[in-house]
């Protein structure tokens, strides 16, 4: 894949939710392109529509109008299975809730994402050790702090060497300290080569990204 | 691919175990409402097949391989007398090696204590060898005898009012206006009519049943050694037109399946097993059901991920092979003990081991069918709720 084409982009984005009088106009002409190596912040106000374009984005759901590309391929026509597939191969999720899975350790939360994307289940305890987590491996979720949940789901996200990484809101239940170590970590994987969306609220993570975006009642606000 | 694998189960198999035996609370509910329902079950069926075994507990003791009764006769214990002359064309048929009457008929007993109560004379002939009675536990077979003398079953002494006897206490009692004596017990001889068995020598069951002694409900004969069963059961059917003649077998089966299938007795108990297995299944259903939608959210972030729809499959199965393992072997575990407490009781309940293992493949499906329920609500989250919470 030649190095300027975006990783992921969308071109007229546009997403309704509902219909006739009850319908509710999330996103409206939504221009984006996200580059190798690049971390970008959405930021807005609640209800302005950053999440629904991160969904987008993430293949997790269609737009009312306007097309999404992944690697420049678009992704309009494809199956739910195989936008799984893409999903599976391409990117990595971070999730504000840190969404781990509370039956498993650290390590068996990072290596279940490994064997979901095919790879040696040896390289969860690497990528833990990445993130800082290598005296945490056998812990439970209950067990660690939330700056070291969301560690571990950045180290789950990074199973497989997704190029896209999709992170909502990943400080907001995070202390300055914790939330600051999160961010550092989102920005070195964008220096590392992959391409980086937060939506975030926190001024640190805007603070650290290469781009700003800000949304508006739907739109890229000028 | 390299790697642990988690003793061959997969993250998948790992995952659904996992998420059952985290909340310990959570599983031995889950467990207990499997168990409960696989005992319920298996005590059902292994009460139906108590009853089945009961109905043809006598024909399977005689030791007899045929049977000439009156005809028209559909069970052991309701039958019309037939003729001595019977006995003595059964003797003439080549390949029949002895031929004896046997006298079954229903008699009032008189409780010492007061009070009647219903009982079955088996009249045998003690020379022949057959359909005396078997698990003598006190007094000795052989005092049968003397004349005026039974033995009845330790499971019904209490039933009879004689709750010491066979424990050394003499007892005397009266049958059908005639006094006898108990002089020997058994123990495990059950009666599915709920009337106990009397057994008695030929000569006493004429005094207690008031049969003639040219009559009798039954002859039954021992083939000679080689001799064809079936050959001997078609010649005696030949020269005996009225009078049905059956194998053991045959005529074990048309009482089974009297008692079992033609009367209300039987049929009560197959839907008991038949309700068992539903409510079982409704059970399973249900706490499986809610094995997975407690863990709804993660499978929201397994198709977030974009993990295929057989991994959240292998997730589910793998949840649901491992509680009908455990809520099988558990379940059979406490259903045996049961069965064995049961042994003591009038009415055994029966779990052999093939059904057992038989049952396996109920709590099987029982659990799989439960949670394909439970996978359909897995598969249809949307995988964008993750952002939504």
């Amino acid at each position: 894949m030649p190095m300027d084409v975006p990783m992921v982009e969308v071109e007229g984005a546009g997403m309704v939710y509902g219909t006739g009088e009850a319908a509710v106009r999330a996103l409206d002409g939504v221009d984006l392109a996200v580059r190798r190596g690049e971390m970008l912040a959405l930021v807005g106000p609640s209800g302005s529509g950053k999440t629904t374009l991160l969904m987008i984005l993430g293949c997790l759901l269609r737009p009312s109008a306007g097309e999404v590309r992944v690697d420049g391929a678009p992704v309009a026509g494809l199956a739910p299975a195989v936008l799984g597939a893409l999903r599976l191969s391409r990117m990595g999720f971070i999730f504000q809730g840190y969404n781990l899975f509370p039956a498993l350790t650290a390590l068996e939360n990072v290596q279940l994402a490994l064997d979901l994307k095919g790879r040696d289940l040896d390289e969860g305890a690497d990528l833990l050790h990445r993130v800082g987590l290598g005296a945490r491996l056998n812990s439970y979720p209950r067990q660690l702090s939330g700056g070291e949940k969301q560690r571990v789901a950045v180290a789950r996200a990074l199973a497989g060497e997704p190029g896209i990484i999709l992170a909502d809101e990943p400080t907001a239940a995070l202390d300055t300290a914790n939330g600051l170590g999160v961010v550092e970590l989102l920005h070195e994987l964008a220096q590392a080569g992959r391409a980086v969306v937060v939506v975030t609220h926190d001024p640190r993570v805007a603070g650290l990204a290469d781009r700003i975006v800000r949304i508006q009642d739907g739109r890229i606000a000028a | 691919m390299t790697g642990k694998r988690h003793w061959g189960m997969g993250m998948a198999g790992l995952l659904g175990w996992r998420n059952l035996a985290h909340d310990r609370s959570r599983f031995v509910v889950t467990l207990t409402g499997i168990v409960f329902a696989v005992v319920l079950f298996t005590m059902q069926v292994g009460l139906f097949l108590g009853f089945q075994d009961s109905t043809t507990t006598i024909i399977r003791h005689t030791g007899a391989d045929l049977w000439v009764l009156g005809k028209g006769a559909r069970n052991f214990e309701i039958t019309l007398p037939i003729q001595e002359r019977e006995l003595y064309l059964v003797r003439s048929v080549p390949g029949v090696e002895r031929a004896e009457p046997l006298i079954v008929q229903f008699v009032p007993w008189k409780k010492p204590g007061g009070g009647d109560e219903s009982v079955i004379v088996v009249g045998f002939d003690l020379n022949s060898g057959l359909a005396g009675p078997w698990g003598l536990v006190a007094g000795d077979a052989a005092e049968l005898r003397r004349p005026a003398t039974v033995a009845i079953d330790t499971l019904f002494a209490d039933k009879l009012g004689v709750p010491g006897a066979g424990e050394g206490k003499e007892a005397t009692v009266e049958i059908n206006g005639h006094r006898a004596r108990i002089v020997a017990m058994t123990q495990g001889i059950r009666s599915f009519t709920t009337s106990p068995w009397v057994f008695t020598s030929l000569r006493t069951a004429f005094d207690l049943t008031g049969f003639n002694e040219d009559r009798s409900n039954y002859v039954i004969a021992k083939v000679a050694a080689g001799a064809d069963v079936t050959a001997v059961r078609d010649s005696l059917r030949a020269i005996l037109p009225r009078c049905d003649v059956y194998a053991s077998e045959e005529f074990a089966a048309m009482t089974r399946d009297y008692w079992m299938f033609t009367t209300g007795a039987g049929a009560s108990v197959l839907v008991s097993a038949v309700l068992g297995l539903l409510v079982g299944a409704v059970i399973v259903a249900q706490v499986l059901y809610a094995t997975t939608v407690d863990h709804l959210a993660e499978f929201g972030t397994l198709r977030a991920m974009g993990a295929p729809s057989a991994f959240i499959y292998k997730v589910i199965l793998g949840q649901a092979v491992i509680s009908a393992v455990l809520g099988h072997v558990l379940g059979i575990a406490v259903s045996l003990l049961v069965a064995k407490g049961s042994e003591a009781g009038a009415a055994v309940i029966l779990v052999p081991l093939p059904l057992a293992g038989s049952l396996f493949g109920v709590t099987l499906a029982m659990c799989v069918g439960a949670s394909l329920v439970s996978i359909r609500k897995a598969m249809t989250i949307d995988p964008a709720m993750v952002f939504q919470r």
